[in-house]
């Protein structure tokens, strides 16, 4: 595998790979010494179009962890803010020899673009392209789903259900399609204007009511942030609409049952779409997919460089 | 291709218990032994050696352990391979005789890897390497201290030691 | 000194030989004295294009009209309309004139001018129309192409202004505020990519509108570029109306269809987008039934930097002109219903009467020799067009079946033998 550009880039046994991978790396994290010498000589980018701390972060880490090089290019510091092409870009980290673009940015399809054009030679880690697809937080969201309810690598019967503005989520189409190529059972559930209804297509049940969603009994509830900047006009009832109808917290958090696993891509808007209660309830799995982040992060890492590529 | 078994499964057996009888007499006793297999077929067979260890010591309880080297091998971009599972008892390697166990010596280069990987957990006393088949052609200064068969090839054959837990059979094979 | 094409098959399916002196037809039928073999080749008159970007002035790095005109000759075109959207824009009488010295100038193919409805393309204001008429380049059709007239009174207007003298208004059905930041046909796959979707709607009730805005002044009204089974409908339902509307196609909304856009190649990325497998269907059943009356190849070149660059980032657009007539026969071929006569109908004598190009579009003693012979017969790699300045064309790796054979725009050879003629 030489990019990860999307879970479709993924069968059934390189993700079950994948996840093993992380799963063992998970309990590398665990040790006294953390530091491990697979990726020594290699540099890795974290190209950032998009400011994220929190996934930059992750990468960084999982990169230094795996004793890799990391140059960290951040858009609103560089010349991508004057205006220099994608394409420029990447020709300068070809010339200095970057093993490995790690890229987030706000259009879809950017890390394709990227990974299929003949600019680099190195490997491309999709880290969020637009509403498209953010493939190492799915990743993480299955090894957390399959820590927490012990699945191994059987994900049949189990039932997912994603909150929220799905329309506009990489992370809700990334899980999407991974818990569907692992065999879960999928459904959404938001408003009309947040869940049109050819979500369908892809292969999950859609609701427009979140009592109804839960009187499923998904096994996981997964909650995305509310992207107000990714909202244009007349998306978005209004903020105390939002939370009436689709936070999780109140009679919601108190009817799931004890084994449902409440999840969160971060960061969390407490009090809007989830309740402080919710967040820091035990069901609550929102640190341990922080950490599985960096596992996933590091076994992706050193996926995408090893092998005769 | 033309296959030749080398080594059956009782010559396999054998091979064990001597390497457990030359391990006692090398470490003057059961102490302080921690066996610890390199997978894929290092991991049985060093399940092999500490069951035998405990049919010759039955008053004795042995350790043993896994060891993945996938992290630590220096041709990460030959092969994509899958990360193994690493386990090493709670008790840790310090102050132990670590005895790493795999199928084949061949170039040395896994066996230095795992020496890398087993610093991460502590420092052991000694460390000591027992391999089923030694093949030659080294490419590194490393010397097993057990060996089950000494069999000279070409750089051109290939060995395959196949094992009941992962093959389904006990053999070990030269192919060209 | 003469020029005799001798044995080429006429649309109608008859034997004919031509012979040209200077820039006419003088003689068709049997014919003594040798000449060019054109044994199994189809004689038709030269290919009109009613929907050409040529980028001059103003983005000449992109396409120039010499360039455009030579990739347009290569294509089998005598004649191309050249779209406004050019910078400056062409709304004043001086810059439609310029564009046809510059085509005259170049001299593959005759450059008409298309004047800009409103000016500077805003949307707020007629441009000089009935100037643009009355100057040298004579322009009979108006566009804003690249942007709809979405105001309906300035679009009521404007039909009114054409319709003094038989002009036709162009419309870029689109209506702007639905398409917002859209990127690609609205639908399960746009959401499968998280693309802005381009509904389908936007761009049929601007076509329903304008219909009815047409019957009310009684102006002429063009659609170019119809992409949905829906509009298809809705023109169909305006002609059986007794509307004077015409339709077009391009040669990409025959024969591509959105999954192309799952690679994010901005090759693919078009304005209007590519729609669905259905639609396409629908599009041919609208040219086999007359409902679509042209097709327009949208000839939209675009230099490497606004085409290598994130989809979203990237220009709307895909080279069109050396690939249309072996897209449309292949498009027909595959129907089974190919007549030559269609054929004809939709790439020459259709689009020569809506522009109002009257010395193209029919082949007949006395008239201009603007003849193209197509060879039905032999392939054409679309990896090896090579006369635009820009390079994005989305056919890369495809082979098409038939090809142009020969072209004469005003009795001068522009290709001969599949070569592009160097002129002067």
């Amino acid at each position: 595998m030489k990019h990860l550009v999307s879970i479709k880039d993924l069968n059934i046994d390189s993700a079950i790979s994948l996840l093993a991978s992380s799963q063992e790396l998970a309990l590398v994290n665990q040790r006294q010494v953390k530091k491990l010498p697979t990726l020594r000589g290699k540099t890795v980018v974290n190209l950032f179009y998009e400011n994220s701390t929190r996934t930059r972060i992750s990468f960084e880490i999982a990169a230094k962890r795996l004793s890799a090089d990391v140059i960290n290019f951040d858009a609103s510091t560089s010349s991508l803010s004057k205006g220099e092409s994608l394409k420029d870009t990447a020709l300068t980290l070809e010339a200095l020899g970057a093993d490995v673009i790690v890229m987030r940015h706000p259009m879809s399809g950017a890390a394709q673009r990227l990974a299929s054009s003949d600019w680099i030679r190195g490997s491309v880690i999709n880290a969020g392209d637009g509403s498209h697809e953010h493939p190492t937080q799915a990743l993480l969201d299955a090894l957390t789903m399959q820590q927490r309810l012990d699945l191994g690598s059987n994900f049949k019967g189990l039932k997912v259900l994603i909150v929220g503005d799905i329309l506009h989520s990489r992370v809700a189409r990334s899980n999407i399609f991974l818990l569907k190529l692992l065999g879960a059972e999928v459904s959404v559930a938001g408003p009309e204007t947040l869940v049109p209804i050819e979500i369908s297509k892809l292969g999950v049940t859609v609701h427009h009511d979140f009592d109804q969603a839960l009187a499923d009994q998904p096994n996981v509830v997964m909650m995305l942030r509310v992207q107000a900047e990714r909202m244009s006009k007349d998306l978005f009832p209004s903020a105390s609409s939002y939370v009436k109808f689709w936070s999780l917290g109140g009679h919601r958090l108190a009817g799931l049952g004890p084994e449902v696993v409440i999840m969160h891509p971060g960061p969390m808007n407490r009090g809007f779409e989830i309740s402080a209660e919710a967040a820091d309830d035990p069901r609550s799995a929102v640190l341990q997919q922080v950490t599985n982040g960096l596992a996933v992060r590091m076994a992706v890492l050193q996926t995408t460089l090893s092998g005769g590529n | 291709m033309t296959d030749r078994t080398v080594l059956s499964e009782l010559d396999i057996l054998r091979a064990l218990k001597r390497i457990a009888h030359e391990i006692l007499e090398a470490n003057s006793g059961p102490e302080n032994l921690l066996i610890v297999g390199i997978p894929t077929r290092g991991a049985p067979l060093a399940e092999r050696i500490s069951k035998i260890l405990k049919e010759i010591e039955p008053g004795h309880s042995f350790e043993s352990g896994v060891l993945d080297i996938t992290l630590y091998r220096d041709d990460q971009d030959a092969a994509s391979r899958q990360l193994g599972h690493t386990s090493i008892p709670v008790s840790g390697v310090h102050d132990k005789t670590v005895v790493l166990v795999d199928d084949v010596l061949f170039s040395g280069r896994t066996i230095r890897a795992a020496l890398d990987a087993l610093t991460e957990f502590g420092r052991p006393r000694q460390v000591k390497l027992a391999v089923l088949v030694d093949r030659g052609h080294r490419e590194l200064p490393i010397r097993p201290d057990f060996v089950g068969k000494n069999l000279p090839t070409a750089i051109s054959e290939h060995v395959a030691v196949n094992l009941v837990e992962i093959d389904g059979v006990d053999q070990v094979v030269i192919s060209e | 000194m003469p020029i005799i094409l001798k044995n080429l098959t006429l649309a109608d399916g008859s034997r004919s030989d031509i012979r040209i002196e200077g820039d006419t037809i003088v003689e068709m039928g049997t014919i003594s004295g040798s000449g060019i073999d054109c044994d199994s080749l189809i004689g038709l008159p030269g290919f009109v294009d009613p929907h050409t970007h040529l980028r001059e002035p103003g983005f000449e790095a992109s396409e120039t009209v010499l360039s455009g005109s030579r990739a347009a000759a290569a294509g089998g075109y005598t004649a191309v309309c050249a779209m406004a959207n050019t910078l400056p824009v062409a709304d004043t009488a001086e810059i439609v004139d310029a564009v046809l010295d510059a085509g005259a100038e170049a001299g593959y193919c005759q450059v008409q001018p298309i004047g800009a409805v409103t000016n500077d393309l805003a949307g707020k204001q007629l441009s000089e129309i009935s100037q643009m008429h009355q100057s040298r380049a004579n322009v009979k059709m108006f566009s804003d192409d690249g942007i709809c007239v979405s105001d309906p009174a300035l679009m009521q207007e404007a039909l009114a202004q054409v319709k003094v003298f038989g002009g036709v208004i162009a419309q870029h059905a689109q209506d702007p505020e639905r398409t917002q930041g859209a990127q690609m046909n609205a639908g399960a796959l746009a959401i499968e990519l998280g693309l802005t979707g381009w509904p389908r709607l936007a761009e049929e009730d601007i076509i329903a509108r304008d219909a009815l805005l047409a019957e009310q002044t009684g102006a002429r009204l063009h659609i170019c570029h119809l992409t949905t089974a829906g509009g298809v409908e809705v023109v169909r339902w305006a002609k059986q109306r007794g509307i004077t509307i015409t339709a077009e196609v391009t040669p990409h909304h025959l024969l591509l269809t959105e999954e192309l856009v799952r690679s994010y190649d901005p090759v693919y990325k078009v304005n209007p987008p590519l729609r669905t497998d259905a639609d396409t269907k629908a599009l041919i059943a609208g040219v086999l039934d007359g409902t679509i009356d042209v097709l327009g190849t949208d000839h939209a070149p675009h230099s490497a930097e606004k085409k290598e660059a994130e989809w979203g980032h990237a220009a709307f657009g895909m080279l069109g002109l050396e690939t249309a007539a072996s897209i449309l026969h292949q498009v027909l071929a595959g129907t089974g219903s190919l007549t030559w006569q269609l054929f004809e109908q939709l790439i020459s004598s259709r689009p020569a009467a809506l522009t109002g190009l009257s010395d193209h579009g029919q082949l007949a003693v006395g008239r201009k020799a603007n003849i193209t012979v197509f060879n039905p017969h032999e392939d054409l790699a679309a990896s090896t067009i090579s006369q635009s300045l820009s390079s994005n064309n989305p056919y890369a790796g495809m082979v098409f079946k038939g090809r142009v054979q020969h072209t004469l725009y005003n009795g001068i050879f522009t290709v001969r033998d599949q070569k592009l003629q160097e002129l002067k």
